[in-house]
C-alpha cells in the first residue's frame, strides 16, 4: 500500500486533457504476475487500441481500469478521479463497494461474450442500470434506450430477448447498454472475438461511428485493420508491459521493437 | 401450421391425389410413393398386457368391498377433514415461505466472502440436515422444558423483557418453526446450487454497469438461478406437504392426524387412509401444475421460441388427429416431410 501512496504523491492528474491515466500498475494472480508496471495515458475524445499476444495482460489491464480487478501496485484515475480509492491525508482508503459501483457508472464496459441479461428484453437490458444505479425515471431511461437502439440499428428489436438475436446484434445491444449510462470512457474487451467472421463488420461499424462522435475509447482487439483505420494511438503490450505505443502508422508499419515486429508478422 | 404436412400441397411434379394415379404407371419419383409405416408388434403386445393388468387393478378398486367407498364418500368432504386439509396447507405454506426465505439468506451467507458467515451457515446446514425432522419437532414441542422463558435483553447481561415460551409459541408455532428450520437447511443448498449455476459473467456485467449489489442479486442473479432452483424446489415443497403428516406426533389437527383420530373411533381404517391419500394426491397435483407455470414464467428468454402451453399442445393434438383422419380417407398419402418436429 505504501507504494501506492508514494505514487499518488507525485501524481498530477487532469488539467492536461488526460481522461484515463494508468500509472505504474502491477497485478498478480497468485504467483503469476500479469501486469508488471503499466503506464498509459488516454486523452479525452481519443481512441486507443491495445494489441498484443494472448496472455500479454491486455484484458487484465482493461479490467483494472473499471476496478473489476484490484491492482496490487500503482493507480488509475479517470477524469482526475482515483478509481477504487479515496486519497486523504497521505493515505489511500479503499472505497466501499457502493462507491466503486458509482464510479463504474462513468465507465462503460463491453465484454467479449456480450453478457446481456438473457431473462430481460433488449429494452430492459438497456434501462436496468440507468434506473437502478442512476435513479433516472423510467420514461426518460426508455426514451434514451430507444434512441440508442436506433443508433446501433436495432430499433425494431426493443422487445426481443437477447437469445433471439444474432451474435453481432447482441454485441450491438451490449454497446448500447454501456452507452445508456452516458459514460466518460468506453472500454471494449475483444468485442468481436466471439463473433462469426461475417458479423464482425457490423460491430466494428458501430464502434467506428462512436469514434466519430468523440467518445473516449480503449479497445482491446485483434483487428489490425480496425486499429489502423480508427485508432489515434496504438499500444502494443507483451509480457505485462507496454512495449511500444504511438500513432498507428508508426507502430503498425514501422515498429521499433523486435517483439512488435514478430507479433505483427504473425497476425498480418 | 407451417410445420404440419398439408395433404393438398403435394410437391411439384408429384401425382395429384385421385384419378391421375390410375392412368399413369408407378412414377419413379419416391416422393409420390405410398409410405408404409413400421409395425411395432412387440410394443402392441406389451400395451395389451399392461392394459389388462391395470384394468384388473381398477376393477378391484371398484368392486372389493374392503375399500368401503361409501365411507370414503361420507368423509372426503366432511367438515373435520376439510379443516384438517386447511391446517396441512397452512403448515406447508408457512414452512415453504419462511424456509426458503431463511434458506436464501443462508445460501448467500455461504457464498459471502466472510469466513464467519460461511462457517455459521455451513454449520447450520450440517446440524439441521443431520437431525431427523421428527426428532426436531419433538424437541420444539418440548421447548419450554429447555427454555422456560424467552426474553430480550443485553447479551450475557440482564433480561429486559421476557415471556413464557409455551404461551409465545404454541403447538402450531412449534410445528411451523420445526418444519421451517428443517426446510431452510435444504432450501439453502438448493438456492446456492441455483446461484452457482448462473454464469459468472452475469454478475460481472451487472457490477460493471454499477447496479447496486442487492439489486444485482434480486434482479439479475436470482431470476436466472430460478431455472435451476425450481425443479428441485418443487420436489421439496411436495415433500414438505407430505412431510407435514409427521407433525401428528404433536397432536396437531392436520390431515393425517385427523384421519387417525376418526378411524381410531370407528375402526374404518382403509377408507379413511384412502381419504388422506386422495387429498394428498389432489394437493400434489395442484402443486405440480403450479410448478409448471412458475417454471414457464422464469424460462422467459431462455429459448428462442417458448414452448406451447399444455392447453395449446392439447388443441394441436386434436387438430393433428383430425387431419390424420382426413388424410386416411384420401386415396394417396403424401409422404411427411423429413425432420418434421413439433
Amino acid at each position: 500500500m505504501s507504494d501506492v501512496t508514494e505514487a499518488v504523491e507525485d501524481a498530477k492528474p487532469t488539467a492536461d486533457g488526460v481522461m484515463v491515466d494508468v500509472h505504474g500498475v502491477h497485478k498478480s494472480f497468485g504467483p503469476l504476475e500479469v501486469l508488471r508496471g503499466v503506464d498509459l495515458k488516454v486523452r479525452a475524445g481519443e481512441i486507443t487500441v491495445i494489441l498484443g499476444p494472448s496472455g500479454s495482460g491486455k484484458s487484465t489491464l482493461l479490467r483494472t481500469i473499471n476496478h473489476l480487478e484490484k491492482v496490487n501496485r500503482g493507480w488509475i484515475s479517470i477524469d482526475g478521479e482515483l478509481i477504487g480509492y479515496r486519497r486523504s491525508g497521505g493515505k489511500l482508503y479503499e472505497l466501499k463497494e457502493k462507491d466503486v459501483l458509482k464510479q463504474r457508472t462513468h465507465i462503460g464496459f463491453v465484454f467479449q461474450n456480450f453478457n446481456l441479461f438473457p431473462h430481460l428484453t433488449v429494452l430492459d437490458n438497456l434501462i436496468e442500470a440507468p434506473v437502478s444505479a442512476l435513479r433516472r425515471p423510467r420514461e426518460e431511461a426508455e426514451e434514451t434506450a430507444r434512441r440508442l437502439l436506433d443508433r446501433v440499428g436495432l430499433a425494431d428489436k426493443a422487445d426481443a430477448y437477447p437469445r433471439q438475436l444474432s451474435g453481432g446484434q447482441q454485441q450491438r445491444v451490449a454497446i448500447a447498454r454501456a452507452l445508456a449510462l452516458q459514460p466518460k470512457v468506453l472500454l471494449f474487451d475483444e468485442p468481436t472475438s466471439a463473433l462469426d467472421p461475417e458479423l464482425v463488420g457490423e460491430v466494428l461499424d458501430v464502434i467506428k461511428d462512436l469514434a466519430r462522435t468523440g467518445t473516449t475509447m480503449i479497445v482491446v482487439t485483434h483487428e489490425i485493420g480496425f486499429a489502423r483505420e480508427v485508432a489515434d494511438t496504438v499500444v502494443f503490450m507483451d509480457g505485462g508491459v507496454v512495449v511500444e505505443q504511438g500513432p498507428p502508422a508508426a507502430v503498425l508499419d514501422d515498429p521499433r521493437h523486435e517483439r512488435t515486429r514478430a507479433f505483427l508478422s504473425k497476425v498480418l | 401450421m407451417a410445420l404440419t404436412a398439408d395433404p393438398t400441397a403435394a410437391p411439384p411434379g408429384a401425382a395429384s391425389p385421385g384419378a391421375d394415379r390410375e392412368t399413369r404407371p408407378a412414377p419413379d419419383d419416391p416422393a409420390a410413393l405410398e409410405v408404409v409405416p413400421v409395425r411395432h408388434y412387440a410394443r402392441w403386445a406389451a400395451a395389451v398386457a399392461v392394459i389388462v393388468l391395470v384394468s384388473q387393478f381398477v376393477h378391484g378398486l371398484a368392486t372389493n368391498p374392503v375399500w368401503e367407498w361409501g365411507v370414503f364418500r361420507a368423509y372426503f368432504l366432511s367438515e373435520t377433514i376439510v379443516q384438517a386439509v386447511w391446517v396441512t396447507l397452512q403448515l406447508t405454506a408457512y414452512a415453504t415461505v419462511l424456509g426458503f426465505l431463511l434458506g436464501t439468506v443462508l445460501a448467500f451467507m455461504r457464498l459471502s466472502g466472510s469466513p464467519v458467515l460461511q462457517t455459521v451457515a455451513w454449520s447450520y446446514i450440517w446440524i439441521f440436515r443431520s437431525v431427523p425432522m421428527i426428532v426436531q419437532l419433538v424437541f420444539w414441542f418440548n421447548l419450554s422444558a429447555l427454555y422456560e422463558e424467552l426474553g430480550v435483553g443485553i447479551p450475557f447481561g440482564p433480561v429486559l423483557w421476557s415471556v413464557d415460551s409455551n404461551s409465545l409459541i404454541g403447538t402450531i408455532g412449534a410445528a411451523v418453526i420445526g418444519l421451517t428450520l428443517h426446510q431452510a437447511a435444504y432450501a439453502a443448498e438448493i438456492v446456492r446450487g441455483g446461484v452457482i449455476a448462473v454464469d459468472h459473467g452475469q454478475s460481472e456485467a451487472a457490477a460493471a454497469l454499477g447496479i447496486p449489489r442487492l439489486r444485482q442479486i434480486r434482479r439479475i442473479v436470482l431470476p436466472q438461478a430460478m431455472r435451476a432452483i425450481l425443479p428441485t424446489a418443487g420436489n421439496e415443497v411436495i415433500g414438505l406437504l407430505k412431510g407435514t403428516s409427521v407433525v401428528y406426533v404433536m397432536s396437531i389437527g392436520e390431515l393425517f392426524y385427523q384421519v387417525q383420530v376418526i378411524y381410531g373411533r370407528n375402526g374404518r381404517v382403509i377408507p379413511l387412509l384412502l381419504v388422506a391419500t386422495a387429498w394428498y394426491v389432489v394437493l400434489t397435483t395442484l402443486l405440480s401444475v403450479a410448478q409448471y407455470y412458475v417454471e414457464r414464467h422464469f424460462a422467459r428468454g431462455a429459448d428462442r421460441t417458448p414452448p406451447p402451453t399444455p392447453l395449446r399442445r392439447a388443441r394441436r393434438f386434436v387438430r393433428d388427429l383430425r387431419e390424420a383422419a382426413a388424410r386416411r380417407d384420401q386415396p394417396v398419402v403424401p409422404p411427411k416431410p423429413l425432420g418434421e418436429n413439433r
